[in-house]
């Protein structure tokens, strides 16, 4: 009964919290798990978070998450709105540091660094873990200025011809490549949405990064445009590690091999993919891929 | 037919009428101001037209040797300091042989322009064979012969000309020796005492610097400081204090700036009064409110997620802020910009407090002379008891419309080439 007053009390200052009100009954009924249920280690840890607590001013967002993401795989966290899986995705490449309110403890291992050392620079971090976000977000500029804007900031490329080239693999490897190939100096914004989305991946992956971070990346796309990504992501899992928010559980059992649930601020459950959606053990879990809210 | 039909019917008549009295508040608001701007433009127009020609006078001029005092013409100190009104007065005598006496001879000799001497003088020290010879010039009138030769014979009554006057500038009218001609010296004069002499140029010049020194501080400050207001600064008490700080400034009159450049630029720190580079420094003083909350409302409109998308690609603040975020501000700040500069284009009071309402004749030739301003130049000229200074300032005021909407016409050019449109 404590902690439903405390969410209570939470809910008026946080919207992400208040979003989460509606489950309330349930959780009344069906208490969290001591510990994360399922695999939340991995062997062979790309990174690896440990007691990861986030708060938003006073309010917290997350509490005590410990999660492993392993090498080369898709992982996918699920979850009610509110729940913290966008915040915990936006922990892992410390983009939580630009807002001020924000306070992040914890341990967050990205292969031997630690992600939250102050000696570390944040922009070498996010040259390893890239994010594409929930909206499109292409920069006013020319297609290939978008996708050479991550490796000129980083020296990459010396000369042309290599900026070239890294431009058309990335559009490649994004599957964009044949749809612009004529029109590299067109803005990226004429785009639609979908090729928008693709334009944005593309420009991650320009760096080579280790892991790419996708913050419900089909969220604002139609079916087509969806199937696309997820195809894109799909080709993508053999090369770099995917952590991927969504709200589709079609989409996190298509595309992920492991899937993480939160609920208001807990990892409830980790497991395969195909372990979550079809035995879940959790209860919670279970409510929640059955329908029961979300 | 339902209740609700029924209910939404008769609420509709109301709506509708409603939505018409709107529409015609909103005309008659339009229709107002337009023909406010209409009665402006028309009055300014038709007063200061007449300033941009003015009236020249045909005469005989005798280049007499002894008359101007001139023993050895190629001595050029003798060439400068002769006699040359001297000419003028002969000639006048000799067209109007019949004035006699002392008064009335003097109201002939003032038919011409007190300046007119000077461009004699410019005359010979450009061609000395002219001595000795006699030539037809067109002389400068004075303004009051001006103003009675424009004006229509009924209304010519009530012109300061002199009673005695009238008749000799009728004649000359008579026979085809007056002409009306284009005012070149209005656009290359400075100030002077005789509206027939006063140009606006000095005043043009010292304007120009004095933007230019307004724009090259206040711009990059403003911007500046707004950059670090809106993307750098920790939100806290200060910099809130900073903020309503600012926005008060906004709202200081303008001759407190004045009072403050005054006390600071010229006491304390010992620069020259009346120069153009003190009146820009208290006109930024004066604009630098507006252009930063300009420049900080337009940095607030660039979307939140092209930051994210920068720093999620490893930008550092800096390289987020000048690749993305001013790009994509800049329209928007060459606009807090553009009326930051048109307010102090047209800024009086702060620049009487520094000295730039002095009385400069010569152009200023750079922003460390002494000069004044268009609009006080204006507020002079419309102080100034002779009545060609209605026409003048008028014109003036035409020329300061000119100034600004040549400055905002480059302002909005640039603009549109700055702008993104994707």
């Amino acid at each position: 009964m404590e902690t439903a007053q405390k969410l209570n009390d939470t809910a008026q200052t946080n919207p992400a919290a208040r979003m989460a009100q509606e489950p309330e009954t349930m959780n009344q009924r069906i208490p969290y798990p001591e510990r994360t249920i399922g695999k939340p280690l991995c062997d062979d840890p790309k990174m690896s978070m440990r007691n990861v607590d986030v708060f938003y001013g006073d309010s917290q967002a997350i509490y005590g998450v410990d999660l492993d993401i392993g090498k080369n795989e898709v992982i996918a966290l699920i979850g009610p709105s509110g729940c913290g899986k966008s915040t915990f995705l936006r922990c892992l490449n410390r983009m939580n540091d630009t807002i001020d309110i924000c306070k992040v403890k914890g341990s967050f291992m990205l292969e031997q660094d630690n992600i939250y050392d102050p000696k570390l620079d944040v922009v070498e971090l996010r040259a390893r873990v890239g994010m594409v976000f929930q909206k499109p977000n292409p920069f006013p500029k020319s297609i290939y200025e978008n996708v050479a804007y991550g490796p000129r900031l980083h020296g990459l490329a010396n000369k042309k011809f290599e900026l070239d080239e890294i431009v058309e693999n990335s559009l490649r490897k994004a599957g964009l490549w044949d749809e612009v190939k004529d029109r590299l100096d067109q803005p990226g914004t004429g785009l639609s949405g979908g090729q928008q989305q693709r334009l944005c991946i593309a420009r991650s992956i320009a760096v080579s990064p280790e892991v790419v971070l996708m913050d419900e990346p089909c969220s604002a796309l139609d079916p087509i445009a969806t199937a696309k990504i997820e195809e894109l992501i799909d080709e993508l899992s053999g090369q770099y590690t995917i952590a991927i928010v969504t709200h589709s559980m079609q989409q996190a059992a298509r595309v992920s091999q492991r899937t993480a649930y939160f609920h208001l601020g807990r990892l409830i459950e980790v497991n395969d993919t195909n372990t979550v959606f079809t035995a879940p053990e959790h209860a919670l879990t279970e409510a929640y891929i059955t329908g029961r809210f979300g | 037919m339902s209740k609700t039909t029924e209910q939404v019917r008769k609420s509709l008549k109301a709506r509708y009428s409603s939505e018409k009295r709107f529409r015609a508040f909103g005309i008659t608001a339009v229709a107002f101001g337009l023909l406010a701007v209409v009665v402006l433009f028309t009055d300014i127009i038709s007063k200061g037209t007449s300033a941009f020609v003015e009236t020249y006078i045909q005469l005989e001029i005798n280049w007499d040797p002894e008359e101007l005092g001139i023993d050895d013409p190629t001595d050029p100190d003798q060439i400068n300091v002769a006699d040359y009104d001297a000419l003028i007065k002969a000639a006048l005598r000799e067209r109007f042989p019949e004035v006699e006496g002392r008064l009335d001879r003097r109201a002939l000799y003032q038919l011409a322009s007190s300046g007119a001497g000077f461009k004699l003088r410019d005359q010979l020290v450009a061609n000395p064979d002219l001595l000795g010879t006699i030539q037809t010039q067109w002389i400068l009138a004075d303004d009051d012969v001006d103003i009675f030769i424009k004006a229509d014979a009924e209304e010519r009554q009530s012109k300061r000309l002199p009673e005695v006057a009238r008749p000799w500038v009728e004649a000359l009218e008579r026979d085809g020796q007056t002409d009306i001609q284009w005012n070149a010296s209005f656009f290359s004069h400075g100030d002077s005492r005789e509206p027939e002499q006063a140009g606006v140029w000095a005043a043009v010049t010292g304007s120009f610097f004095t933007m230019i020194v307004t724009l090259v501080l206040a711009f990059p400050i403003g911007v500046a400081a707004a950059v670090y207001l809106e993307e750098f600064a920790p939100k806290n008490r200060f910099t809130d204090f900073i903020e309503v700080n600012i926005n008060n400034l906004a709202a200081v009159p303008s001759i407190i700036f004045g009072l403050l450049g005054l006390a600071i630029f010229i006491n304390l720190f010992g620069l020259p009064r009346s120069v153009p580079l003190v009146g820009g420094l208290v006109l930024t003083l004066m604009t630098l409110p507006t252009i930063i909350i300009s420049a900080r409302a337009s940095i607030k409109s660039v979307p939140p997620s092209i930051r994210e998308a920068a720093l999620g690609m490893g930008a550092s603040r800096m390289q987020m802020v000048m690749h993305h975020v001013l790009p994509l501000a800049m329209p928007g700040m060459l606009t807090g910009a553009i009326i930051g500069m048109a307010q102090a284009l047209g800024e009086t009071a702060p620049l009487l407090m520094i000295g730039m309402v002095a009385f400069i004749v010569d152009i200023p030739g750079g922003p460390l002379d002494a000069s004044t301003v268009l609009p006080v130049q204006i507020y002079l000229w419309a102080d100034s008891p002779e009545a060609s200074f209605v026409a003048l300032t008028s014109a003036a005021i035409m020329v300061l419309l000119a100034f600004l909407i040549t400055m905002n016409t480059l302002a909005v050019l640039l603009r549109k080439r700055l702008e993104r449109r994707w």
